[in-house]
């Protein structure tokens, strides 16, 4: 295939941060009217890339040319002003707005110094249906769902003269539809000539929307390939630089488990899940599948204790337990890790090893503090088990990837060696390579006795790792199923959306 | 095929603060009206106005402040440090009020310059920096003089002793026109101007805001300038009003700013809110005062007891309707 020529080109940019060699020598060749995809995992230096190249952060080494001219952006402005778009992975609109004010706000129409809203909301609803879509314009952004502002962040990206469109995964909270609409989108803007550099972790949207990809690791320049030259398995095996054995199907066969951990019995709490009854045994893992909002995480909260039931009971270890408190829990050796890491897990502001020790020092209380000697050496063994990156415990968490981030999460739980470990959604968002990792360790765990009840919305994963899948559908608790040969992710899917086997 | 138009929020949210707030106006002054005689008169709402005018001068640079999600604990030392400076500068070198009042007033907006741009460039909590910013007037305050300075000048008198008739002998002051004047033209900056769509945008998510392009840095650095400004503003018009200068003079005055603010319904988080619950924040504190006044056997400290209850009860609410629209 022809490539014709670039419209942007960035070579040999280099970045460091404290402690960090964020980009070392990458080169990255965008040419008009192509999908490129910007491939890698968490940490691989995606996203400082994109920020260098739209001027958040200023490069240390190496140039950015558009159009053959050198260009250097000192704000995302002035990159924009340049033709050079961006919509982050997380919407980065204000909500308490509306939508129309969203798309324009900076560039709104005015007459005389003074806002002309009759424009700015004919001209938003153009824009929009440039994308095939009718929103009221009028109506604040808060009211419409993450997909629709996503949109609003593509239209808002076009409305400047764009030539180069980046889209930093757009897709990670669209369902199949609304992914479906968007790249309908980007394949009209690309038509119209429009470079898009497109970054996700779902292989299969790669395959299905790009034309070429650049692969980066740890900082470094991998390589540049046309999409349809690459298999998806070649393609991970660049991107984590190593074999592909981590990922195979890690867990065979259901087992017999005879020694029941945890057992809840009719457990059920009204308005959030209907009664359930469930056990646990030591050594077990525990799939839940099941839709968003089928009352997985309902499921993981009350055993937590992080709420209450309000029928049922659940016995640990055989005696009965109440499960009142989170801190109850945690003395029933129970831990949760929840799905929002960035909400209700990190402190982003403290070190590796603070973040740690947090769960530790809280069951101790805090007139004994966990000694510095212990703590280093408890830390140590996990930030290696975990192979957490970088390997230094003194790092802050805030500067640390996603990926990186959760074994974090991980590791403060594993620390408490609980007997019961609840993870909700524990591979969201994070990229393959720390998948496989943190998915051989729940293996490896198990396999050391622990039971461990694994929420995911993906079912081949949940596949992967199961002894037994507990099917959920409607805030309901419809089958459970041992995971033999006869389980497939087309029989789990079945049974969703019929709500049993039976049917 | 997914349907792209979902549904949206069938009340307009952001109204109902204010609607509440306007509700609760009207049930407070037909409360009073069916109580006390005498009440039910158009000059007790304009009394109202009269006796607040600096204070609503104040709310309106708060407002710009708390949109953006900031806080502006400085007014009233800023005001009481107007009123000095005027006080003082007529009493002593005799200077003419055309000269001191622009110099009032351009102290005001330097000093939350200098505070706006603290808390932009070194990213501290606006409030620690208006905290200082309020020791500092305060303190400077005492360098004029510890007692109060009597304004003798006759422009000053004069405003404070005319009164602009309406129909049907009705009344108000000057500040009155000076307080209407200075809401509505901050009302058109927030609804008209980039800088007002920049202090919502702001208010609503900075780190958006930054990404979008927009000038945050500027933005804030604005409000606090023209909150400073609102501040010199209204300790002109407290001066007008008390005709002396003192550094006792609106002591907690940035607190009824705030609760004005509050209970005209914008969010303390920034982002939600509008210039006309502020003006009728301001007008249920004062009718509160008023109610107080005409009952005569309270003590005007149940003024205080009333605000704190109201307050909560608009917390409560606020917390409502951001949990709602978050859903």
């Amino acid at each position: 295939m022809a490539v014709p020529a670039p419209v942007l080109t960035m070579s040999g940019i280099g970045k460091q941060f404290p402690g960090v060699k964020a980009l070392d020598g990458v080169d990255l060749r965008l040419s008009p009217g192509e999908v490129h995809a910007l491939m890698g995992e968490n940490g691989a230096g995606k996203s400082t890339l994109i920020k260098v190249l739209t001027g958040v952060y200023p490069a240390d080494t190496g140039t950015i040319e558009l159009d053959g001219a050198g260009v250097a952006f000192g704000s995302p402005l002035e990159a924009r002003q340049a033709g050079i778009s961006t919509v982050y992975q997380e919407v980065n609109l204000c909500t308490n707005l509306s939508v129309a004010e969203n798309i324009l706000i900076g560039r709104e129409p005015r007459r005389l110094g003074r806002i002309d809203w009759r424009r700015m909301r004919a001209r938003a609803a153009e824009l929009l249906s440039r994308l095939e879509l009718s929103l009221d314009v009028a109506a604040p952004l808060s009211s419409y769902s993450p997909a629709i502002q996503q949109m609003v962040a593509i239209a808002r990206a076009l409305d400047v003269d764009a030539r180069v469109l980046i889209l930093d995964e757009p897709t990670s909270s669209l369902d199949a539809g609304e992914v479906e609409q968007l790249f309908m989108v980007m394949r009209r803007l690309k038509e119209e000539g429009i470079a898009i550099l497109f970054v996700s972790h779902f292989l299969d949207q790669i395959y299905e929307i790009s034309d070429r990809m650049t692969i980066l690791r740890n900082g470094r320049l991998v390589g540049e390939w046309p999409t349809s030259e690459l298999s998806q398995v070649q393609l991970v095996a660049k991107m984590i630089g190593q074999e592909l054995d981590a990922l195979e199907r890690l867990h065979g066969a259901a087992r017999v488990f005879d020694r029941p951990l945890v057992e809840a019995r009719e457990l059920g709490r009204a308005g959030a899940i209907e009664p359930f009854s469930l056990t646990v045994h030591e050594g077990e893992v525990v799939g839940l599948a099941g839709l968003l909002g089928s009352g997985r995480t309902e499921i993981a909260r009350l055993l937590f204790g992080a709420d209450h039931a309000s029928t049922g009971e659940v016995t640990v270890g055989g005696a009965p337990a109440s499960l009142r408190t989170p801190r109850a829990a945690m003395n029933h050796k129970i831990a949760f890790c929840s799905e929002n890491r960035k909400e209700d897990g990190l402190v982003p502001d403290l070190t590796v090893r603070e973040n740690i020790i947090l769960a530790l020092q809280a069951t101790r209380g805090w007139t004994r503090p966990v000694p510095r000697d212990a703590q280093d050496e408890l830390v140590g063994r996990y930030v290696k088990a975990l192979r957490i990156s970088p390997p230094d415990p003194e790092h802050l968490v805030r500067d640390l990837s996603g990926g990186n981030q959760q074994k974090v999460v991980l590791a403060r739980w594993l620390i408490l060696e609980p007997r019961l470990l609840i993870l909700d959604e524990p591979t969201r968002g994070i990229d393959v390579g720390a998948k496989t990792e943190i998915q051989r360790l729940v293996a490896e765990l198990s396999d050391g006795g622990m039971a461990v009840l694994f929420i995911s919305a993906e079912l081949e994963e949940v596949l992967r790792l199961s002894h037994k899948v507990e099917v959920l559908r409607d805030r309901r608790l419809v089958a459970e199923l041992p995971n033999d040969d006869e389980l497939t992710t087309d029989v789990l899917t079945e049974t969703i959306a019929s709500g049993g086997r039976a049917s | 095929m997914s349907t792209m138009t979902l549904g949206r929020a069938a009340v307009p949210v952001r109204y109902l603060p204010v609607l509440v707030t306007g509700c609760l106006l009207v049930a407070m002054f037909v409360a009073g009206g069916i109580r006390y005689e005498g009440f039910a008169h158009g000059q007790v709402v304009l009394n109202v106005f009269i006796d607040n005018a600096f204070l609503l001068v104040v709310a309106v640079g708060m407002t710009f402040v708390i949109l953006t999600g900031g806080i502006d604990l400085s007014v009233g030392s800023v005001v009481a440090l107007s009123t000095m400076v005027a006080a003082g500068l007529m009493a002593g070198p005799g200077w003419p009020p055309y000269v001191v009042i622009p110099l009032v007033l351009a102290i005001g907006s330097g000093l939350g310059l200098v505070m706006g741009y603290i808390v932009h460039a070194f990213d501290i909590q606006p409030f620690i920096v208006t905290l200082a910013g309020m020791f500092l007037a305060r303190g400077l305050c005492y360098t004029i003089g510890t007692d109060s300075i009597p304004i003798q000048d006759a422009t000053f008198t004069a405003f404070a002793q005319t009164r602009i008739d309406l129909f049907a002998d009705l009344w108000i002051s000057p500040s009155v026109v000076i307080a209407v004047v200075v809401v509505l033209v901050a009302a058109y900056v927030l609804h008209y101007t980039r800088l007002g769509r920049s202090v919502y945008a702001t208010g609503g998510n900075e780190q958006s805001a930054m990404l979008m392009g927009l000038p945050v840095g500027r933005t804030k650095i604005a409000v606090y300038t023209i909150s400073g400004f609102c501040s010199a503003l209204g300790g002109v018009l407290l001066s007008f009003y008390m005709l002396s200068g003192y550094g006792l003079h609106a002591v907690g005055m940035e607190l009824d700013a705030i609760a004005a603010v509050v209970i005209g319904g914008t969010l303390l988080t920034g982002g939600s809110g509008f210039l006309f619950g502020t003006v009728l924040g301001v007008l249920v504190l004062g009718l509160i005062q008023t109610i107080i006044s005409f009952q005569g056997t309270l003590s005007s400290w149940w003024t205080k007891i009333f605000i704190g209850l109201l307050l909560f009860v608009f917390i409560l609410l606020q917390r409502l309707f951001s949990a709602r629209s978050r859903r």
